[in-house]
């Protein structure tokens, strides 16, 4: 039997009826073409280059960039080099990418939420919310905040002062900046201190319920330390630091710090637009727990409190994180936008002002495409890690 | 079993005002907490309304020859300036002896698409047919022209809403198919096939579409031998018919997932080929699943087409920026109604796909419904 098996399968041998042969066939014709493909873009590339005389390598790097820069955290000047130049925006694209992740977590959250509420009039504000942004382009919203709100703000003369210290005019938003003393290490000290205090109280009071069995107010008196620690050191050691007020004198406003439109402009733009659809996932994810779960857990006897944070978010956020952190990386690709309302960020600085002094494309575009693929791949990793951790434990 | 024979022997109460108190009394006034934030709602709808209908309507210029119509001191919304500008937010420079082709392709595709819509328009196979492989090249052939008594049109010349369409519906039509082949790639038995669409798919979908953009119309010139040259517009819609693939991909790949191994080996079994399990089996039933998914690609793809502007292609946001410039409509709120506009026709198409989509949702889950 057994022979005559093998003997049927050399039979077959390489036939094209063998799915094995078709298989390697197959993969052989694919690697081929993508390779051929590779060698042929290489190739004309190198072609076209040495024809229209562009340079190839990163030294260019090092040249002396030659333009100014509206926004740096980094001391850079027109001195600076290209290398730079390419750090600033990459600074500025993680700056306005993570206030604008936070930012539109938090009301994505609070709106997902809002449309589950029991108050009619509530739910319905948050659904038109929802479906207004979510229904229009996002380069065409920063378009509004920019061109029809921030940018026909009166002249810093004439600023507009909401609150005391805070003033907008057609440069920005100027508002008093924090200036740190002689107290504020030692406050920050005490802010560390307390932390750990928190975290400590709550494992000792994990570790006791799982030995004991008795239930401590864990939580309550994690955060009373944590919020009322430093605030009796606030109290009695003074303030860990004293607000510069901004004040309008001759040609600009001396002291505070001033937020350039377009950084204000895009943050609102990518919060407003990626809340739209985080809250959309929060509400899912709320929904796709059962009613069922919350019912067991009253009839256990657990308090409302303690039922929506034992049984109800832990489910919830299994079901919330992998197309939350998508859409937080998506908030981070389409800070890329920028360029079109001149946010000095990655793409604005690197594949456009200096592509353009530059010429060298090639270099440019992939190395700002690398930066963003990192981001993705870094995230999804560690997003892979996440859900390998929360997934269901079946069998 | 109280509340059950209650219900059954209470009749409906008639529609009164005590029965309308009753419900703002359950849904807006139940609690302290509830009327707070019923109070703090109809603040925010105050803010936001009545302004948006005094500036859109009220106080709306809405008939006028040029800008001196709209500059009086409390005009809301300057409307003859989109009237004025209505052909260039069209097919924005398109020659005006030709637009009449724009206007075939338009009224092609409302024939094509209305009974594709209608699930019980007859000859829905023949009807998809004409609009994914027949529509593309009757439309492409009539608009770049360049044929006996077709004048060619340089694409140089399109824009607006044509542009903005032209984009999308390319991206569309290559990316269904292209997507569904990744996704069995990407599910492929074979190494060397698994590998090139997961590289293929992570590397479209790890990177922003401006720098996908960027590349095209920078850096692909140079992939190309000498002497031969893309036009513009080609080289986006190559940029984002990609872009869109590998988006399309992971949707189906979700559905393929949620199709039990057993279908495809009963269809083996059956004799059937790879292809024909596929084709046959596998993904009507896995496309079925994710048509919200699918949908929401499309949304996003169509939202998307509006970053062309920044590689300078005028799409429906670029032409009504181009026109915000014309001094003969300089007006102070010019750009908010340009704006509101553009935000107007973006958003009536896209909530119009995401409320399709949603009908024909409940339609297919009708059968696992109980």
């Amino acid at each position: 039997m057994a022979g005559a098996a093998a003997r049927d399968k050399r039979k077959i041998g390489l036939k094209w009826s063998n799915p094995a042969v078709r298989s390697v066939v197959y993969q052989a014709a694919l690697i081929a073409l993508v390779l051929y493909g590779g060698w042929f873009i290489v190739t004309t590339t190198q072609a076209n280059l040495a024809r229209l005389n562009i340079a190839t390598g990163f030294g260019f790097m090092d040249n002396t960039a030659g333009f100014g820069i509206v926004q740096s955290l980094i001391p850079y000047t027109e001195e600076s080099s290209y290398g730079r130049a390419f750090l600033v925006g990459l600074i500025n694209t993680l700056m306005v990418a993570g206030i604008g992740i936070v930012l539109a977590t938090i009301l994505g959250f609070f709106v997902g939420v809002a449309r589950l509420s029991t108050n009619w009039l509530v739910s319905k504000i948050a659904w038109a919310y929802v479906e207004v942004m979510r229904n229009i382009p996002l380069l065409l919203q920063l378009f509004f905040w920019y061109f029809t709100v921030l940018r026909p703000l009166p002249a810093p003369v004439d600023s507009l002062s909401p609150v005391e210290g805070v003033y907008l005019n057609n440069r920005g938003v100027v508002v008093p900046s924090p200036v740190f003393g002689e107290s504020s290490a030692f406050f920050g000290i005490v802010v560390l201190l307390s932390l750990v205090a928190g975290y400590a109280v709550l494992r000792w009071a994990r570790k006791r319920q799982s030995a004991t069995g008795e239930i401590f107010p864990a939580w309550r008196t994690a955060i009373a330390i944590v919020l009322g620690v430093p605030a009796l050191a606030w109290l009695f050691g003074g303030a860990p630091f004293t607000l510069d007020f901004p004040a309008y004198r001759g040609f600009g406003f001396d002291g505070g710090m001033r937020l350039i439109p377009e950084f204000i402009a895009l943050l609102l733009g990518l919060t407003l637009y990626t809340a739209a659809f985080i809250a959309e996932i929060v509400r899912a994810g709320i929904l796709s727990v059962s009613h069922g779960q919350t019912e067991a857990a009253y009839a256990l006897g657990l308090p409302a409190g303690r039922t929506l944070r034992l049984v109800v978010i832990p489910q919830a956020l299994r079901v919330i994180v992998p197309p939350l952190t998508s859409q937080l990386l998506n908030l981070t690709k389409n800070s890329s936008l920028a360029v079109a309302i001149a946010y000095p960020d990655l793409v604005a600085v690197f594949a456009g002002t200096v592509l353009n002094q530059t010429g060298q494309a090639i270099e440019v575009i992939a190395l700002t495409m690398a930066v963003y693929l990192t981001i993705s791949l870094v995230t999804s990793f560690l997003m892979n890690l996440y859900n390998a951790r929360v997934a269901i434990q079946e069998r | 079993m109280t509340d059950m024979a209650s219900q059954i022997q209470k009749p409906r109460e008639p529609l009164s005002i005590g029965r309308g108190i009753t419900w703002l009394r359950k849904n807006l006034f139940s609690s302290w907490f509830n009327t707070a934030l019923t109070l703090l709602s109809l603040y925010v709808i105050w803010l936001v309304v009545p302004p948006l209908i005094d500036f859109a309507i009220i106080d709306a210029v809405w008939t006028g020859a040029s800008r001196e119509a709209c500059l009086g001191p409390d005009a809301g919304a300057c409307w003859p300036f989109v009237w004025a500008n209505i052909d260039q937010f069209l097919y924005g420079r398109y020659p005006s002896s030709e637009v009449w082709r724009v206007y075939v392709v338009f009224a092609l595709g409302a024939i094509g698409l209305v009974p594709a819509l209608i699930p019980a328009a007859p000859a829905k196979r023949f009807n998809l047919i004409f609009l994914l492989v027949a529509y593309p090249v009757i439309a492409v052939t009539l608009l770049a022209g360049g044929r006996p008594g077709l004048p060619a049109v340089d694409t140089s010349y399109w824009g607006g809403l044509l542009v903005t369409l032209v984009v999308a519906v390319t991206g569309i039509v290559i990316s269904l198919p292209l997507g569904i082949v990744l996704a069995l790639g990407r599910r492929s038995s074979m190494p060397a096939i698994r590998l090139v669409s997961i590289v293929f798919i992570e590397f479209w979908r790890g990177v922003p579409l401006v720098t996908v953009l960027f590349m095209a119309s920078v850096m692909l010139p140079l992939f190309l031998p000498e002497g031969v040259s893309l036009d513009n517009l080609l080289r986006c819609l190559v940029g984002v018919a990609l872009f869109a693939s590998a988006y399309m991909a992971e949707v189906v790949r979700g559905g393929l997932q949620a199709i039990p191994r057993g279908q495809y080996e009963a269809a083996r079994a059956g004799g059937l080929s790879y292809w024909q399990a596929m084709g046959l089996v596998v993904l009507p039933q896995a496309l079925r699943h994710v048509i919200p998914g699918i949908v929401n690609t499309f949304i996003g793809l169509f939202k998307d087409t509006t970053l062309v502007l920044i590689v300078g292609i005028f799409d429906l946001l670029g032409q009504v920026r181009s026109q915000l410039s014309d001094p003969n409509w300089s007006v102070p709120q010019g750009a908010i109604t340009g704006y509101l506009f553009a935000a107007l026709v973006f958003w009536v198409f896209c909530f119009g796909m995401a409320r399709y989509s949603a009908y024909m949702e409940r339609r297919l889950n009708a059968g696992s419904r109980r």
